[in-house]
């Protein structure tokens, strides 16, 4: 997840770090192979390390002094060959495509050298200058494999590095590389000679200078690659039609394997340079992390684990720890107690004229009101979430969860992929929104947008509403059957009716590891600072809006405006300033709720409707925007309605049908 | 001993009537051959039918005949369904040139290429051979999707069937490759399995269209 970094990086193509004459440094590889520890060791940056496939979908850029050289780090969504098949290899390859880096740094993982080695060949291939970082090399020698890293060097007539990232094994070893980088002689690998005429006469006809060597250029045109197909068509202009042609022959004469036969001979090419390289033990080892991960994965095992991680995890340590105790003593004691009388007192010294006080310490107030909610109520819920979801995304739990729940899934439209946005979702919708961009269909993200905007609940808004409600257990079990209920309605009526068909599921299984202490505090500090100063101005905006719509009475109308609507799923009217609230932040307006609740104005039919309302309630203003940034103005808009006419609807069905029952 | 096709198709004919439809004879118009064709001639000269009455009988070496044919027949089918693709009365008009081809061995070739198929694309069953026999008592599966394996068996990849290139691509960058080993580890709720150091989890229908050699 790219988007959580500090100062000297920076946001997507905008270089804005990049210094002129500097090297160009690129980090490609598989995904989950530690481009990202590598990135960040070698800038001092810090991009979000996971160990989740795929979880960095931007490309982040750093800077470094690496022996006296400025550089320019990219570091590039995982790809696994240099023919993209998702967007995110698109991407990595537009750097290899249109930079021109000096050094191509190729990150692998030890464990999996034969496969992963194949992609080396087609970076050698294109002759692009690069390094191979042989990583992961303590877990590899834990299972007994060894590896002959100046052998490989010599076979393979790159730089290559044995590391082990993670544990800063080899790092020395990488930027003294990186420093004295100096182009040899690299290996040329021969394909059979079939293949090899193929490729030369579609080479032969490039004439063109690209950053990828016309060989490689060639394979890729026989792959039908439409995105290299479209550049050398804009570069070799007249000369394309006939390009074109032999390509269309080559394929035609080769349709019935063609990327079978390369692949193949890939392998064999690979299997010859691994000889007397690679060896592993006759017998496999079996670690304790796979013993886990096999209970993890297996419907037996697996589910009671998951509610055990759900119980302790979310109910115990985020809703009973970071909910309540933490929200007691910060709510309650700090700010209640000492913080606002005191801040109350000050400006009132300071400030003569009521209205101004009014601003800063009034009922809403940017300090008494802002602040309590932001740093009182929203911070504790939200920290102690993001913690443990980063435990859980360290650990390689998620992909198990992923295979778990896939059947499920595919019945609301979804894949398992999908789970880390609606887990993520309930710690935060605006970013798990942001995260459905990592799923393969635009169908499966706009289900899955929709899901976030109606029917998960935030950690703030969760925590708020588990306080509120907790008091009258009826009306708890109400408010999360209605909401279990409607997320899968609406699943199912949206896998229904959004067009296109449910892709299949594949994901790879990283090892499960003992997270690290140190980068699960450094991921949730990232989060919860960008959290941070995302809602903070949101709530001091809000409270400003708020002081101002009071102190020209033009709040008390809208009160008195949605006083109908009010009545019509059966509220007092006062909670109509929660909704107004709500517009803001859903948890904003939930906490709204909750000071209503304190003041013993709701009975627990009123409350559970007000909760069920509130928690369907439009997304806060920032998922909107990220919902209008990700998926365009139509479908965000029209979200929007929908999610505002069903939030209503149901809210006033659910009013009538607990009036007619009288079961609250 | 070999047999015109007119021959064989008597002898098809009168085994469906015998063995499947449990009859003791056949007509001559159930057979739909002419009663004065020289064929009937020819298979009680080879001593494979009687004629009496009018009806057509089988003598036991003609049931063990026509049990051949009748095979050669529907393996003929399932080839043009299976492996070339030619459906419908198209298929079943060439099924009928083809099957006199499948004779002297080339019938068990072909039925261990389908991997011993047990009907016909009509439903229809289709009678073991001796190589179904053997195939059944050695434990032998053959070729088979990933999906018919059970949790913990291992096997060799032996191809990828899929229509869809992109996805064939990304199997063959997980390692999916013919000629790699494969070690299915749990079939429920989705397949995982483990190719080289690496762990993969695919769905039922990624998983159709993995196949693998025992």
């Amino acid at each position: 997840m790219g988007w959580f970094k500090k100062k000297n990086s920076c946001h997507g193509t905008a270089a804005g770090s990049s210094v002129k004459g500097a090297w160009k440094v690129a980090l490609v590889g598989n995904p989950n192979v530690g481009k990202s520890v590598l990135f960040n060791a070698l800038t001092g940056a810090y991009v979000t390390v996971s160990n989740y496939p795929g979880t960095s979908v931007e490309v982040t850029r750093g800077s470094a002094v690496i022996g006296g050289v400025p550089c320019e780090i990219i570091d590039t969504p995982g790809m696994y060959s240099l023919l993209p098949i998702t967007e995110e290899e698109r991407v990595a390859r537009e750097i290899l495509l249109n930079e021109t880096p000096d050094v191509v740094v190729h990150v692998l993982d030890a464990r999996n050298l034969e496969r992963m080695l194949v992609m080396t060949l087609q970076l050698i291939d294109a002759g692009l200058p690069v390094i191979l970082v042989v990583n992961i090399m303590d877990e590899a020698e834990r299972m007994g494999l060894v590896i002959d890293i100046p052998f490989l060097q010599e076979k393979l007539g790159i730089p290559v590095i044995g590391a082990a990232t993670a544990k800063k094994r080899g790092l020395d070893e990488i930027r003294r590389a990186i420093a004295g980088y100096a182009r040899n002689k690299q290996a040329v690998f021969g394909y059979s000679k079939r293949l090899e005429a193929d490729i030369e006469s579609v080479a032969s006809l490039i004439t063109n200078d690209y950053p990828l060597s016309h060989k490689s250029l060639a394979l890729l045109l026989l792959q039908r690659d439409e995105e290299v197909a479209g550049l050398i068509e804009a570069r070799e202009g007249t000369g394309y039609p006939s390009i074109e042609e032999m390509v269309k022959a080559k394929t035609f004469e080769r349709r019935q394997s063609f990327h079978m036969d390369l692949s193949m001979e890939r392998r064999g090419i690979v299997k010859g340079l691994l000889s007397g390289v690679f060896s592993a033990p006759a017998q496999r080892r079996v670690t304790f992390s796979e013993r886990l991960s096999r209970w993890a994965v297996q419907p037996l095992t697996g589910v009671p684990l998951l509610l055990i991680i759900l119980y302790y995890g979310l109910y115990q340590f985020v809703g009973v720890f970071g909910a309540g105790t933490v929200v007691d003593f910060l709510e309650g004691t700090l700010f209640e107690k000492l913080f606002n009388p005191w801040v109350t007192h000050l400006v009132q010294n300071i400030i003569p004229w009521p209205i101004l006080q009014e601003l800063f310490v009034g009922e809403y107030g940017v300090i008494t009101l802002g602040l309590r909610y932001a740093v009182g109520i929203i911070l504790p819920i939200v920290a102690t979430f993001f913690l443990f979801f980063s435990v859980l995304e360290d650990s390689g739990y998620f992909p198990r969860l992923a295979l778990l729940v896939d059947r499920l899934f595919k019945k609301i439209g979804l894949t398992g992929r999908a789970v880390i946005p609606m887990v993520l979702g309930f710690g935060c919708d605006t970013m798990a929104t942001m995260v459905t961009r990592t799923l393969e269909t635009v169908r499966e993200r706009v289900i899955a947008t929709l899901l976030l905007a109606l029917a998960i609940p935030c950690s703030a808004q969760l925590g708020v509403i588990l306080a509120l409600l907790s008091k009258a257990l009826g009306a708890l079990m109400v408010w999360s059957l209605c909401l279990v209920l409607i997320f899968i309605l609406i699943g199912l009526l949206a896998s229904w009716v959004v067009p296109g068909e449910t892709p299949m599921f594949y994901m790879e299984l990283p090892p499960m590891r003992l997270p690290q202490i140190s980068n699960v505090l450094t991921k949730t500090y990232t989060r919860m600072q960008w959290y941070f100063m995302e809602i903070l101005p949101l709530f001091i905006l809000a409270s400003v809006l708020l002081w101002l719509g009071k102190i020209t009475h033009f709040f008390e109308l809208m009160v008195e405006w949605m006083k109908p609507a009010m009545a019509a799923i059966g509220l007092p009217a006062e909670t109509a300033v929660a909704f107004i609230f709500g517009f803001f932040r859903r948890d904003y307006g939930a906490a709204g709720l909750y000071d209503l609740q304190t003041k013993g104005l709701m009975n627990p039919r009123q409350l559970v409707v007000a909760a069920v309302t509130l928690t369907l309630f439009i997304p806060c203003v920032a998922q909107f925007l990220i919902m209008k940034r990700e998926r365009g103005w139509k479908v965000a808009i029209g979200i929007g309605l929908f999610v505002t006419v069903l939030a209503f609807g149901s809210g006033w069905l659910l009013n009538r049908f607990l009036l007619v029952t009288a079961i609250l | 001993m070999k047999l015109s096709e007119k021959a064989e198709e008597i002898l098809e004919a009168l085994w469906i009537k015998v063995e499947e439809e449990g009859r003791g004879f056949a007509e001559f118009e159930q057979i739909g051959i002419d009663r004065d064709d020289p064929a009937y001639g020819e298979l009680t000269r080879h001593a494979l039918i009687e004629l009496r009455d009018g009806r057509v009988y089988f003598r036991p070496e003609g049931r063990e005949e026509g049990k051949n044919t009748i095979r050669r027949h529907r393996l003929a089918e399932r080839l043009m369904m299976d492996v070339l693709n030619i459906r419908g009365e198209a298929g079943d008009d060439k099924a009928c040139q083809f099957e006199h081809l499948l004779n002297e061995g080339v019938d068990a070739k072909v039925c261990t290429m389908l991997n011993h198929p047990a009907t016909c694309p009509h439903g229809k069953t289709i009678p073991p051979g001796d190589c179904c026999r053997e195939a059944r008592q050695s434990g032998d599966l053959g070729v088979v999707p990933l999906t018919e394996l059970k949790a913990n068996q291992e096997g060799e990849i032996a191809y990828i069937q899929t229509d869809d290139d992109k996805k064939m691509q990304k199997l063959m960058a997980m390692g999916v490759l013919p000629g790699n080993r494969i070690h299915l580890m749990q079939t429920f709720p989705t397949y995982i399995f483990r190719v080289g150091y690496s762990e993969f989890a695919i769905d039922t229908n990624m998983a159709r269209e993995i196949f693998v050699r025992r």
